[in-house]
């Protein structure tokens, strides 16, 4: 680095000192103006001089780059057709059906780029392992948040989860009222998981569920696998992966899968039903974050801050996923009441995994999940 | 080449050079195909032999080999090749089988055009589309199964066999068999009919035609073509995955195994080191496969 640029760099440095200084003061003035260098680096909106200020940003910046969320997916739909109607922003949804590893990819790659995503929406692991690649902001809801489900600075925070929960179709299999009744020989040839639990987070907290049922600990996965061994001797384990087509041709009437996703197989069976053990009640929330180099660092935190409204939350809970609000809400009187009625019924106190337990879980299926079903 | 060019660079000195020595320019058709097998075959495996002699702090190693000898991968190593070879023999005697059918039958007949487009479309139909059309057929849910059940001939009496090897054995040989017939049908049309002539001119049966001229004839093309039905379904991969999910059962599903997963499962130098296992036990076999392939052409040609 020469000189030069470097003299120019610290006289940039300056001139954002004094505009966050300005954008500081003015916190107060409702006509206060947020600058793209201040949206970059507010950590709230108040940082941003406001509400008003962060969304005549945002109307300025014009755009908002979305990524791995498919309009069917939580409801994400009705959320983008919001937040189009209400602000005027264009928003670019990118890779819908991508994973989220996809999503760090993205940004990685993409750098600096006005195409690179503004706000990502991620699994535990991949949201763990990339933090340095977000900007920390609390969005204006941020107390109603459990601390268990999020970042105490703001890098992430949770957003909509669910719970695992065993599906089948009521058709073909009698009413399952416990785990172990898929050990019975009417379960036979008949029950799956969604995907590997080697490396499908769904399968292993179906594989984690079973073991709670069958009183393990979330530390402790071991009597999960014992479980599915015994599912696998006694012929009623398949070893196919569950998707949408096996189930509507009856290939895995029984299924281990986050509820909001085996709702959704209600569409394609009718008879379809959910069951959740109440000593077994497993939960997992995805999280969301800001692309530290977000070309639209105004309208990505509009827009967390929409998704986090009472608007946006009740989006997420109309595509059957449970928003992280949603007990303050309850409480508040601001749910939609006939979409919270309409999620399958959970009694019992829910687990959620540390990253720890989950890591471990992970490496026990690693070293003995194949020995175990094959 | 040689031979011409010597004299006329010595005779044509005055002259300009390009004149009378051309550079031989007949391996520039050949370019396409070299860089293609550059960039998709040479610079993968690089690539791959590169990155197995790493650690995840990109240190020089050898314990991803080390890795090799977990009982998982043992195991779904001698899974794969045994699976591999019975798939191989089976298809390449069945396949033979059809193909011999069609060779002494009309050569501008409706069979013969019939089996070989099948076959050419057959070979190529594998992963996901080949493992749900037999899900869907004799699957546990599928129409055929369910009438069979219906009709008191449960094959899954015993266990959902389909889900296991016997499934994938008989999923794989539905594209093996059309490969075999496509791969060892220009060897039995080069066999031609005056010698079965000639050995019954010299009183030969039936027996002695087979024992000691077509049999010895056509030994290296169905070797040959047994290895690369051998190849073919030790590489496959879609097809095991959409069938048998759990357990990964064929090494090529531990590769993904190790390089890919929500779960924070990644283990890449590993990876590449089954990787290069595959790439060694195959290159053996492709070894093998041109060794028998140069004997055959010399006698067929």
């Amino acid at each position: 680095m020469n000189v030069g640029s470097l003299s120019r760099r610290l006289g940039l440095a300056v001139v954002a000192v004094f505009v966050v200084a300005a954008c500081g003061s003015s916190s107060n003035n409702t006509s206060a103006s947020c600058s793209e260098s201040t949206a970059k680096t507010a950590t709230s909106a108040a940082a941003c001089g406001g509400m008003d200020a962060l969304v005549t940003a945002a109307k300025a910046e014009g755009k908002l780059n979305i990524i791995a969320t498919p309009p069917d997916w939580a409801n994400y739909g009705e959320a983008i057709n919001g937040f189009k109607a209400k602000y005027g922003i264009d928003i670019t949804s990118d890779n819908p059906n991508g994973s989220s590893q996809d999503e760090i990819n993205a940004v990685t790659q993409l750098g600096t780029s006005s195409r690179a995503p503004d706000v990502l929406d991620m699994g535990k692991a991949v949201t763990l392992a990339n933090v340095a690649l977000y900007a920390p902001y609390k969005v204006a809801t941020w107390g109603d948040i459990l601390d268990s489900q999020k970042e105490p600075t703001g890098l992430w925070w949770q957003d909509y989860g669910g719970y695992m929960s065993i599906g089948y179709d009521s058709s073909k299999v009698p009413a399952i009222t416990s785990v172990d009744d898929l050990l019975k020989p009417e379960f036979k040839g008949k029950v799956a998981l969604n995907g590997n639990p080697k490396q499908a987070n769904a399968a292993l907290n179906g594989v984690m569920m079973a073991s709670l049922a069958e009183g393990g600990t979330p530390d402790d996965i071991s009597k999960g696998v014992d479980f599915f061994k015994r599912l696998k001797q006694a012929g009623n384990f398949i070893p196919v992966q569950a998707t949408t087509a096996t189930v509507k041709n009856g290939t895995t009437p029984v299924v281990f899968d986050w509820d909001y996703l085996s709702s959704s197989h209600g569409t394609d069976v009718p008879t379809w039903k959910i069951f959740e053990q109440s000593n077994a009640i497993l939960g997992d929330y995805y999280n969301q974050a800001i692309n530290k180099n977000a070309p639209h660092p105004a309208a990505a935190r509009l827009w967390e801050e929409y998704l986090y409204s009472d608007t946006g939350q009740n989006d997420w809970l109309r595509g059957k996923a449970r928003p992280v609000r949603m007990a303050a809400m309850i409480k508040a009187g601001t749910i939609d009441k006939t979409a919270a009625a309409a999620l399958p019924a959970v009694n019992g106190t829910p687990v959620f995994l540390t990253d720890s337990q989950a890591s471990n879980a992970k490496n026990f299926l690693t070293a003995h999940w194949d020995a175990a079903i094959s | 080449m040689t031979i011409a060019g010597a004299p006329a660079v010595s005779t044509t000195a005055g002259r300009p050079l390009l004149g009378g020595r051309r550079l031989p320019l007949d391996w520039i058709g050949t370019v396409p195909f070299l860089a293609y097998v550059a960039v998709f075959l040479f610079l993968p495996t690089v690539i791959v032999l590169g990155g197995s002699v790493f650690d995840a702090n990109g240190s020089l190693t050898l314990v991803n080999f080390s890795h090799l000898s977990r009982v998982y991968i043992v195991k779904a190593t001698i899974q794969t090749i045994g699976l591999s070879a019975f798939t191989a023999v089976v298809g390449a005697i069945l396949g033979a089988l059809v193909a011999y059918a069609i060779a002494v039958g009309n050569p501008q007949g409706l069979l013969r055009r019939l089996t070989l487009s099948v076959s050419g479309v057959l070979a190529q139909f594998g992963g996901v589309t080949l493992a749900f059309a037999f899900i869907a057929t004799i699957g546990p849910a599928g129409f055929v199964y369910l009438w069979l059940a219906q009709h008191h001939a449960d094959i899954y009496a015993r266990s959902t066999w389909l889900f296991e090897l016997p499934g994938l054995a008989l999923v794989y040989l539905y594209f093996q068999i059309p490969l075999m017939v496509l791969v060892f049908l220009p060897a039995l049309d080069g066999i031609k009919p005056q010698w079965r002539e000639a050995t019954e001119s010299l009183g030969g049966g039936t027996w002695h035609y087979w024992r000691y001229v077509a049999g010895p004839l056509l030994a290296p093309a169905f070797l040959g073509a047994t290895l690369l039905l051998f190849a073919n379904s030790f590489s496959a991969y879609a097809t095991a995955n959409a069938l048998i999910n759990q357990g990964q059962p064929v090494i090529s599903q531990q590769i993904n195994g190790a390089l890919s997963g929500e779960v924070g499962s990644f283990e890449p130098g590993f990876a590449k080191a089954i990787a290069v296992e595959m790439v060694i036990i195959v290159t053996l076999v492709t070894v093998l496969y041109s060794l028998l392939q140069r004997r055959t052409s010399r006698w067929l040609q």
